[in-house]
């Protein structure tokens, strides 16, 4: 697939604060990207960069073959929504939506037809009529999205659309707005804050913090092999240990030695181990088992995540761990309960400080 | 970045507003500095005019007496419109709105009837002259009482909005913790309400130091600086003394303005942090007192009001108090006759339609564009300026500017244009502000997302941004009607024979003796403004419900 959309090399400076440092990235043709991180780590800051609200201070932006870098934002090509969505209230749906059809001398049968395909796409085609104040929120975060598309943009550009949502109907429309943009195969980028929304949305995740790119990759890749201690805590819950390097495929946590399946090489290391790939030992034959004592048990409905002191050599240390519901109620593990725990050697990876 | 078309457009527009603004200020107000380090055939003398203006003890005195004035009028302005605001805010009494609209009717008047209506109630041949127990009700009392009656709902405004600001949340905590309801009055009332009174005490006294029409009618041999101003320049043709005068009321102007707007941007922090709005509870004994202090001060404005009604109708004043329409017979008097009035409509309505669409634009790009960063500052910076230039002296800047030989502009003198320019700047800097905060409150994405569509602007402007204005804009409409009715200061310098005033009229009728038309002529300009307001509420209550269907939450 071609790159439809390439940024190089941006930086932008608020005075003396730099909001981005240096991002580069591309993105396919169809490509659903989302840039991930927390508040204040420049992602909407980036996504204004793309559609020319902000200037940047240096870099380039190329989109479709063509260098945009300098346009205005009208003379880009693009729709964007907003977290705020931004509908004008005191127009109805349907001029919400053709709004920015009218200047494009189109005929009225035409701009008809566009909005009735576009509610029913949206499934709002009875709500033609109504205005902004008398639509739920994620009626009127449809609405945004269908004005967004209307001129049929080549880039679709999505600014936290879910977080003003409730619960329900942001994991509704999730799944919702996945389904249109395959569907129409149209290039978008979303920023999001919400972990889970990019994990089940993107097709790859580029995860920003302090202005910097930390890791890109897909869903998986972010989650299962983690580059940064920041990726790693950012996407899903981890534990996180300083570690010594004894030899290239051990090391030493508080002074414990424990097995692992990396090619090791710094003397002093960041070691990250997700919570389920801590197992209770069963047999006493696991590698790497460690004693603790139970300090907190969190019931989470098919699991239970398990706040464990665990008995380190030089000294105890509390680790994360997600066990099956069912195991721990049957064997009536409580707290203060002892138990054996085996960190699993393929799973613990080093990343970056 | 490249320039869009939007951005040209923009810049076109700013700069047309903002030679506007220099043209109609700053230009004026350079010529009015310029004039008082000159002679009378024009020539640079440095600060001689200052010297021989300071060393001139009459005149010097006229700066005590103004601060004299203005610092008691603050006083005594606050604290009884800070009690009539609680009372509204923070009581159950019955009859708010009734109390409210009252207090609001000196808004509707030009200044100087309310002094008018004084010389009736205590003057020399006044109803209550005994009351005065032998003191004169020209000179200080009598400005002090007037400017009182003329300050009040401009003080009671800003205190209302202040009070109604104090979080329920605050007073719910103050009475779980069982707190007393004078100490409630002091830890969350007051330091609530802090910034607003502050604000409220720098209104009034500007209001005060530069009122012309009070001191004019009954100041008698009491000196103020404003008087001064319109003495040396109309009475003595003195011009270069003027424009000394004019300097030295411009600093006390300038001092409580950046001390307002120093304070209002504290407000502002409070007012932004999400306050739930507070209902008062029901006491009995404080409702009632609440009640009668109410009244009183109502009974107050309406004698002052009803005594002015009473003397534009009584035949002749005290000797045939028969009822007739003779005072209003403005045409056998001099002053102007019924012309003035119509004039003065028609100078409300340009600048009502003029003035809106000029303030109203200017903050849309003040507040809105994206490009253009510091032309928008320099624009908001030169809307702020007006409120610091006393009525007075932007008048007779006027005179340097426009008059001047060699001005192309010269042609604009002593037309009804320069009248509509010099009022819409008199009142520029409200209606910018009013148009601000209502810009303020639409989505900033609304740009955005028209200019991601491909759409100009100003089709967002037309389709969007006005519409939902509205009722902002309408506001600044009527503050620019009222305010052309009953303006006196900077347009007395600056109207001709042919473009005579009502309220100028009113000026003039008092100063030849003609008292009982004068008050008909005040209250002639007090019907039309009830009026407007009264058809302006209708109009906001009926029509706009209908067009605004999209307010409402039911389909």
């Amino acid at each position: 697939m071609e790159q439809y959309l390439s940024v190089k090399n941006i930086n932008k400076y608020f005075g003396d604060f730099q909001a981005l440092n240096n991002v580069s990235f591309n993105v396919k043709e169809g490509e659903f990207v989302c840039i991930l991180g927390p508040s204040g780590c420049g992602k909407t800051t980036l996504l204004r960069v793309i559609a020319g609200l902000e200037s940047q201070s240096e870099g380039l932006i190329n989109q479709n073959n063509k260098d945009i870098s300098l346009l205005p934002p009208d003379q880009r090509d693009f729709g964007i929504v907003f977290q705020s969505y931004a509908l004008f209230p005191n127009l109805s749906v349907k001029n919400n939506i053709s709004f920015g059809l009218k200047t494009r001398k189109q005929n009225k049968e035409t701009i008809d037809k566009r909005v009735d395909e576009l509610l029913e796409l949206v499934g709002l085609s009875d709500h033609i009529n109504k205005f902004s104040a008398q639509l739920s929120g994620g009626e009127q975060q449809r609405v945004a999205l269908a004005r967004a598309l209307a001129p049929s943009p080549g880039l679709l550009l999505l600014d936290e659309p879910l977080s003003a949502l409730d619960a329900k109907v942001r994991q509704h429309l999730r799944l919702e707005i996945k389904n249109l943009q395959r569907q129409l195969g149209v290039t978008t980028i979303m920023v999001t804050h919400d972990q889970e929304e990019a994990l089940t949305m993107a097709d790859r995740i580029i995860l920003m913090n302090n202005g910097v790119i930390e890791q890109e990759g897909s869903p998986q890749d972010l989650y299962s092999k983690p580059e940064t201690a920041f990726s790693a805590n950012f996407i899903g819950t981890t534990n996180l240990f300083k570690a010594k390097r004894i030899s290239e495929n051990s090391l030493e946590i508080n002074g414990s030695t424990l097995e692992c399946k990396e090619n090791i090489k710094d003397d002093l290391l960041t070691i990250t181990i997700r919570p389920e790939d801590i197992k209770i030992s069963k047999t006493g034959n696991e590698k790497n088992i460690l004693k603790g004592t139970i300090k907190e048990l969190e019931f989470l409905g098919s699991n239970i995540r398990g706040h464990i002191e665990v008995d380190f050599k030089s000294e105890k240390t509390n680790v994360i761990c997600n066990f099956a519901s069912e195991y721990i109620l049957n064997n009536n593990i409580q707290n203060n309960s002892s138990v054996s725990i085996s960190l699993q050697p393929h799973a613990l990876k080093v990343v970056k400080a | 970045m490249k320039k869009s078309r939007d951005d040209y457009l923009t810049i076109f527009f700013i700069s047309i507003i903002g030679i506007y603004i220099l043209i109609a200020l700053a230009f004026p107000m350079y010529a009015i500095l310029s004039k008082s380090v000159e002679n009378k055939d024009g020539v640079f003398i440095g600060f001689e005019n200052y010297q021989s203006y300071f060393s001139n003890p009459a005149l010097v005195y006229s700066i005590y007496n103004s601060l004299f004035i203005s610092i008691i009028t603050m006083v005594i302005t606050i604290s009884l419109a800070f009690v009539f605001a609680y009372a509204l805010t923070k009581s159950c009494m019955v009859g708010k709105g009734i109390f409210r609209s009252i207090a609001m009717i000196p808004i509707l008047v030009p200044s100087l009837l309310s002094g008018i209506s004084l010389i009736y109630l205590f003057g020399k041949q006044g109803i209550f002259r005994d009351l005065m127990m032998g003191y004169d009700i020209y000179g200080p009392i009598g400005i002090i009482i007037a400017e009182v009656f003329y300050t009040f709902p401009h003080a009671l405004l800003i205190i209302i909005t202040a009070l109604s600001i104090g979080d329920a949340r605050l007073y719910e905590a103050a009475k779980v913790l069982r707190s007393k309801s004078i100490r409630t009055f002091f830890t969350v009332t007051l330091p609530s309400a802090k910034y607003g009174v502050i604000s409220a005490a720098f209104v009034v006294f500007t209001l005060v130091i530069t009122d012309f029409g009070i001191p004019k009618v009954i100041g008698g041999q009491f000196n103020v600086l404003a008087v001064d101003v319109y003495k040396q320049v109309i009475g003595q043709q003195n011009f270069e003394m003027g424009a000394v005068v004019s300097v030295v009321l411009i600093f006390p102007a300038l001092l409580a303005f950046v001390v307002d707007r120093i304070v209002q941007r504290k407000q502002v922090a409070i007012l932004t942090s999400r306050s739930v709005v507070h209902e008062p509870n029901k006491n009995k004994k404080f409702d009632l007192i609440m009640l009668i202090y109410c009244s009183v001060i109502s009974v107050f404005i309406l004698t002052i009001i009803g005594m002015c009604l009473y003397a534009s109708l009584v035949t002749f004043w005290p000797y045939n108090l028969s009822l007739s329409l003779d005072n209003y017979q403005f045409d056998l008097m001099d002053g102007g006759g019924w012309d003035s009035y119509y004039n003065s409509i028609r100078l409300g309505c340009y600048t009502a339609f003029f003035g809106t669409i000029v303030v109203f634009t200017g903050a849309y790009f003040v507040e809105k564009s994206r490009s253009v960063k510091t032309g928008r500052s320099i624009l908001h910076l030169l809307s702020m300026m007006p409120m610091a230039i006393p009525g007075m002296v932007l008048g007779l800047a006027y005179i340097f500017f426009f008059n001047h030989p060699d001005n192309p502009l010269n042609f604009l003198y002593g037309t009804m244009a320069i009248l509509v320019i010099c009022t819409i700047t008199h009142f520029y800097t409200v209606s910018h502000l009013t148009a601000l905060t209502s810009l303020k409150q639409i989505d900033n994405e609304f740009e955005h997302v028209s200019s991601s569509l491909k759409q100009p602007f100003y089709k967002t402007f037309f389709r969007v941004t006005v519409p939902i204005s509205l009722p902002a804009i309408f506001e600044i409409g009527i503050y620019f009607f009222v305010n052309a009715m009953t303006t006196v200061s900077a347009v007395v310098f600056l109207y001709s024979s042919k473009t005579n005033l009502a309220s100028v009229a009113v000026l003039n009728m008092d100063d030849a003796g003609d008292i009982a038309p004068a008050a008909a002529m005040g209250m002639m300009i007090f019907y039309t403004n009830a009026a407007v307001r009264i058809v302006y509420v209708l109009v906001t209550k009926k029509i706009l419900v209908k067009f605004q269907k999209w307010r409402t939450k039911t389909v």
